[in-house]
């Protein structure tokens, strides 16, 4: 018992509740700023908003912030590939 | 194998191991939405107009309920795992049937978005919707095709969480021993990340 406890964190109820309310916050901006109508940044923003919420899920409700050892480069090891691929798809797309 | 290998093996449980081998299921999954999400920003880099116009004809207060339904179900998952590693398995066991309650409420109005469109005459290969421009035929498509392959996630959660539910009240899983609950949640967590870049894509960005 005292092995799993050592290796796992344990997180504070109220520490959740904030993290949720953040992302609520955040919803909500994104749903306020998509009805600015400026563009291309519309794209951007809202992106640029999931991105930052991810990372509240992965850091706090996944406990990637408590992990140690090679954990933390797994989430960064598949966005690389992804960026890999998104980029040869769109040198091929934009440039046909 | 002699009986004390055999109470080795039985009593050993490598949780990081566990834990690992969850991620990195997980990264197979990122890749699998991924591979979608760059199918889709490849036509819409070719089709932004009639993505725009057909992205308007989606009903944005059910999208933005479905978020922070799977945002709070969410908040439930953790609290339910914080719950039972603090010996609450009482605690434990409410949060993890809201958890489940609430994912359940995602999927009815899922079907009740679906339903709506359906009697529009939109659905994949519907004459009302093949009469439309190539740019909104594909949005619908990687539309119903991708929270089509999001809900189905949801449901395997939803089934997943109904068998950790049973495991916390036989007490399988206890104060020290949580980590399938652990790696539930991972899961549910990472369908709900899905979702986070879902809302915008298909509900917001008009």
């Amino acid at each position: 018992m005292e092995h799993s406890e050592a290796r796992f964190h344990i997180s504070y109820y109220g520490v959740y509740i904030l993290v949720w309310l953040a992302l609520v916050i955040l919803t909500g901006i994104t749903v306020f700023v998509a009805g600015l109508n400026v563009g291309h940044l519309t794209v951007l923003a809202a992106l640029f908003i999931a991105a930052l919420k991810s990372t509240l899920v992965l850091s706090y409700f996944m406990h990637l912030k408590y992990e140690r050892g090679g954990f933390h480069i797994l989430i960064p090891l598949v966005l690389v590939t992804l960026a890999i691929f998104l980029g040869l798809t769109f040198s091929d797309v934009a440039f046909r | 194998m002699n009986e004390t290998a055999e109470m080795v093996l039985e009593h050993h449980k490598d949780y990081t191991g566990a834990k690992l081998g969850m991620w990195l299921f997980l990264l197979t999954e990122i890749l699998l939405f991924g591979g979608m999400f760059i199918l889709y920003a490849a036509y819409r880099y070719h089709h932004p107009a009639e993505f725009h116009q057909a992205a308007e004809e989606l009903n944005r207060i059910i999208g933005a309920l479905n978020t922070l339904i799977l945002l709070t179900s969410s908040l439930t998952m953790a609290l339910s795992i914080s719950a039972i590693q603090k010996g609450h398995r009482k605690l434990s066991t409410y949060f993890l049937i809201a958890t489940i309650l609430l994912g359940f409420l995602f999927l009815v109005n899922k079907y009740i978005e679906w339903s709506g469109k359906f009697q529009h005459g939109i659905y994949p290969n519907s004459p009302e919707l093949l009469a439309r421009s190539q740019g909104e035929i594909l949005f619908y498509g990687l539309y119903y095709a991708m929270t089509g392959f999001h809900g189905l996630h949801v449901l395997a959660g939803i089934l997943l969480l109904n068998v950790m539910l049973y495991l916390v009240m036989t007490g399988t899983i206890h104060k020290g021993d949580f980590i399938l609950l652990e790696n539930s949640g991972l899961y549910w967590h990472l369908v709900d990340i899905i979702w986070i870049f879902l809302f915008p894509l298909f509900y917001l960005i008009t």
